[in-house]
């Protein structure tokens, strides 16, 4: 098979998080049973009207933002009119006019260096019923419908489905570092559409555009895309080009390959008009910078001041910036005075363990970073030993008592010279044999000794000074 | 003793009094609901278990009322007179519905219309021909055809109707009666079945400017559930009838009331225009300023065809939730495509469908420019010409259609070309979203004719005064159909 240039473009569609669903009162959260989240309007009852949620419609300015795009003078609505059991009102509010954000761009971390995102469009719609179906019969469940959806547009910038993977990664960790949506695949809560064509790799006019619609979570998208280019390439090597059409497929997951859902020529009219329920909307200058304080600092930001400021390796950087609260908790540290290596270490070695046994998020853990801080602090002071720092922090994490509470006198290191000397003398004073069979040639009898005193201490005695004081005595 | 043809206030005070109770009112008000169903055919659903309310201070406390079919009614059918909504019970209150009930208003009925207020005969619901009650071999004009009727027979003293080209405004002059609608937004539409939403509005049928105040201030008000609707709450339009409009100024249009436009005018449409002048004349009796001004004829002969195409194509959108699926009787179909056919081939009439073809032929993608988005345009300079008026003048004062109203069995009688502007031209109080009413303003061969008074977005007040005090000197208040005068 013969390379080809592949040239994809991605439309994105991820639900929004907020209390209620875009346009009605309903609560917009996952529910297991069906059809228990639901307004009249989300079943388009007769007369039903729609109501903007005003922190979806932020929401979406906000990631318009991000994308360096241009924004709109007025916010306002489309009405995509269509048949579909999963859509009850006939119609679908979209952007279609006027969408929040038009002509951006984002750049991606890709390999070793970042990729340019060209950003066709980004606005903000509703989502649709949901359908099983079953042998003889189809089961509609409409808690999604009415759901906010963010419907992300890139132009035909990518070259490969890794490029496509890197993108669809980073906007992910974007969107939750925005506070805009869990993004979570799990859920369903990502769909997309993808555009494939191929071209010769010094042509300048671009192939025959197919649609592969609405594919869940992006393995299957990776291969959705690497089954087109392959399908189309084997055409193209076979002189049967013209057998690519313009048309939209679907992903079948169970045997991963695209199949034919309407030809170009099927194409439904949408016959958009601006909906009229919802009057225009003014974004003034004051709505975009409220907005855009609300924007915080971006992974690829974060991700290059771990890198070069703090001069973590690779590995850690990215483990930390992939999920918004780890990078936010190291973050607190640093301001904190910890070392950044330390802090990194605690995090990932010690804490994400706990994490992932209990399933909580590191927001809401009971060793915040200053109790993080109480702790890596009596290390320094000598006070416990690494250890025990250890232990510490589990105790600390599981019965939720501050630091001090766990070093007491039971276990704090024993680090005062004077009463470990007169401890040691002690032993030495007791153990006459093991001291001569040293003294002749039996060094190793020294961890005897040491032993001695931990067995004395219970453990506690600090090592470094126990065997400091041995050696001491030992030789005198 | 009948209470239902008196005035609220009227009716109000009796009720203090404790000369008639709310019980005794809703007897009556049904026993007239059967009467002029026989006659008139005006009822989709009469409420024989309505239930008294006590009455309290507010003037609509114990008094019946009748709501136009496409207003959602908890518990009651309510059908929007569609063989597509026959079975429909809906199980929330439209808005409008609500804050009556909380003023203790009771619905006694729910009255016929054009489909989904679609037409201006009143002979397309689902359950036959609405007839007038001044004279039953005419039709009442449409689409709030029962309401009017009702209203105008005496049934009770108000109607909700809703109106979104002239269907409160034009039944109410066929009809003889007060018919008003706010400034768009006013009142919520939430719970109205849409025709087409930017032209839609709720609004009122009664027999006296007055008692129209009075039920719109009990109306209105800005409603979370619509997001067009706007904070009303210092307006007092009830209050605001002083009955002082020296020196207002009004103004009328040439191009459509000049009888000189009008070469093959008919014996009716003459007296119709000269009753108009007339009652010009009253208006400048009582201090008003009253101008002729000009319009570009070719842009109100392009009107009704911009009406036409708006309205249809947002009423195509609109109407796609009635698919039988989750709610109207289920077509059959051994899928979903097939049952929703079913289901919309058999339960609309003819006249929805053609306005469905039409709405959705300018709205494809092909046709989009040169149809649906040169309407808008064309809505746009209407309004802007209205507007424009409007800095100059206090309202716009029209003849209501070209006279009295029409013959059943010319309902198939087309309009002849030169009068449509005549005959439309109510709907461009809808393009703008203007306050405007229509009041009674005389008689042509025993049956009534209406006058209309336009006014800019929230200058209710300023439109309901002029109306009440040119009604104040006329002969024409609170007439009932049939009735001496």
């Amino acid at each position: 098979m013969k390379t080809y240039k592949a040239v994809i473009g991605i439309e994105m569609h991820c639900e929004l998080k907020s209390n209620s669903k875009v346009f009605s009162g309903a609560e917009n959260s996952f529910a297991e049973l069906a059809n228990s989240n639901i307004a009249p309007l989300d079943m388009a009852f007769p007369g039903t009207l729609p109501r903007l949620n005003l922190k979806s419609v932020r929401d979406a300015l906000k990631m318009a933002l991000v994308l360096n795009c241009e924004i709109p003078k007025y916010m306002y609505f489309d009405r995509k009119n269509y048949y579909y059991p999963d859509l009850p009102k006939g119609f679908q509010i979209t952007q279609n006019t006027e969408p929040v954000g038009i002509n951006g761009y984002i750049e991606v971390p890709f390999q070793d260096k970042t990729k340019k995102v060209l950003i066709h469009d980004i606005h903000l719609e509703e989502d649709s019923a949901s359908l099983e179906h079953y042998f003889d019969v189809s089961l509609i469940n409409y808690n999604r419908s009415g759901v906010p959806l963010l419907e992300l547009v890139t132009e035909p910038c990518f070259n490969s489905a890794e490029e496509v993977l890197a993108f669809l990664e980073y906007i992910r960790t974007v969107y939750q570092y925005c506070d805009v949506s869990e993004a979570d695949l799990k859920k369903g809560q990502i769909r997309c559409d993808v555009n494939v064509s191929i071209m010769d790799n010094d042509a300048t006019e671009l192939g025959t555009k197919v649609e592969v619609k609405n594919i869940n979570g992006f393995g299957n998208i990776v291969e959705a895309i690497n089954y087109e280019i392959k399908r189309q390439s084997e055409l193209k090597d076979a002189g049967r080009y013209t057998e690519v059409l313009q048309e939209t497929r679907r992903f079948d997951e169970d045997t991963g390959v695209t199949m034919r859902m309407r030809s170009k020529v099927d194409a439904i009219d949408y016959k958009y008009f601006v909906e009229p329920n919802i009057p225009k909307y003014k974004i003034t200058d004051d709505f975009i910078t409220s907005v855009k304080k609300e924007i915080p600092e971006l992974p690829l930001a974060r991700r290059a001041k771990y890198l070069n400021l703090y001069h973590l390796n690779e590995v850690d950087t990215s483990i930390l910036i992939k999920d918004k609260s780890l990078s936010d908790y190291f973050d607190e540290c640093i301001k904190l005075g910890i070392d950044a290596k330390v802090a990194a270490n605690w995090i990932i070695s010690s804490i994400m363990g706990y994490l992932n046994k209990t399933e909580k998020n590191i927001s809401e853990i009971y060793l915040t970073p200053k109790r993080l801080k109480d702790l890596l602090e009596n290390i320094q002071k000598g006070t416990i030993s690494g250890k025990q720092a250890k232990e510490i922090l589990m105790k600390v994490l599981e019965e939720e008592k501050e630091v001090t509470a766990f070093i007491n006198e039971d276990n704090a290191q024993m680090s005062d010279a004077k009463a470990l000397e007169e401890l040691i003398t002690n032993i030495i004073n007791n153990n006459p044999n093991q001291v001569e069979a040293y003294h002749s040639g039996k060094t190793n009898l020294f961890d005897f000794f040491v032993g001695q005193v931990m067995k004395e201490t219970k453990g506690k005695a600090n090592p470094i000074l126990t065997k400091e004081i041995l050696q001491k005595i030992l030789n005198k | 003793m009948t209470y239902m043809n008196k005035t609220l206030k009227e009716i109000h005070s009796s009720l203090k009094k404790g000369e008639v109770t709310s019980a005794e009112l809703i007897k009556e008000s049904l026993a007239k609901s059967h009467e002029i169903q026989e006659k008139c055919n005006a009822f989709v659903t009469i409420l024989d278990d309505a239930k008294e309310a006590s009455v309290t201070d507010n003037i609509l406390s114990g008094i019946p009322y009748g709501a136009k079919d496409n207003y959602s009614t908890k518990g009651v059918l309510s059908t929007g007179s569609s063989n597509t909504l026959k079975d429909y019970v809906p199980f929330f209150d439209a808005t409008v519905i609500a804050k009556l009930k909380e003023a203790g208003a009771v619905m006694v009925n729910k009255t016929a219309l054009d489909e989904f207020g679609m037409g201006g005969t009143g002979t397309s619901a689902h359950t036959g021909i609405i007839r007038n009650p001044w004279d039953i071999s005419r039709m009442c004009a449409g689409s709030s055809a029962g309401s009017a009727a009702a209203v105008s027979a005496g049934v009770y003293p108000y109607a909700l109707g809703s109106d979104t080209g002239d269907s409160i405004r034009k039944p109410a002059a066929y009809c003889g009666i007060v018919g008003f609608k706010p400034t768009y937004g006013m009142v919520s539409r939430y719970g109205l079945f849409p025709y087409a939403s930017s032209l839609d509005h709720c609004g009122i049928l009664c027999r006296s400017v007055e008692d129209a105040a009075i039920v719109i201030d009990n109306i209105k008000g800005q409603d979370d559930h619509d997001m067009t609707s706007w904070d009303s709450k210092d307006i007092h339009l009830e209050a605001s009838l002083n009955g002082n409009v020296k020196g207002k100024k009004l103004c009328y249009i040439k191009e459509i009331c000049d009888i000189n436009n009008y070469p093959s005018a008919t014996p009716e449409l003459k007296e119709h225009l000269a009753n108009f002048q007339k009652t010009l004349e009253i208006c400048r009796s009582m201090g008003m300023e009253v101008d002729e001004v000009s319009i570009d004829k070719d842009l109100l002969d392009a009107e009704p065809a911009v009406y036409i195409v708006l309205s249809y194509a947002e009423a195509t959108s609109n109407l796609s939730n009635l698919t039988g699926i989750i709610f109207g009787p289920r077509g059959e179909g051994k899928n979903f495509d097939e049952m929703v056919l079913n289901h919309r081939t058999k339960g609309f009439s003819p006249l929805i469908k053609r306005r469905f073809v039409i709405g959705s032929y300018v709205l494809q993608k092909e046709n989009q420019e040169k149809y649906f988005k040169n309407a808008q345009r064309v809505r746009r300079l209407l309004v802007d010409a209205w507007k424009n008026l409007f800095k100059t003048y206090d309202a716009v004062i029209l003849p209501v259609g070209s006279g009295p109203a029409k013959h059943l069995d010319g309902a198939l009688d087309i309009l002849t070309k030169d009068t449509e502007v005549l005959e439309e031209h109510l709907q461009i109080a809808n393009f703008g979203g203007f306050p405007s009413i229509t009041i009674p303003n005389g008689f042509i061969d025993n049956l009534p004719v209406g006058v209309n008074i336009t006014g800019n977005c929230y200058d209710d007040a300023n439109v309901l005064n002029i109306a009440y005090a040119l009604e104040g000197k006329m002969n024409y208040k609170n007439m009932i159909a049939g009735e001496k005068r």
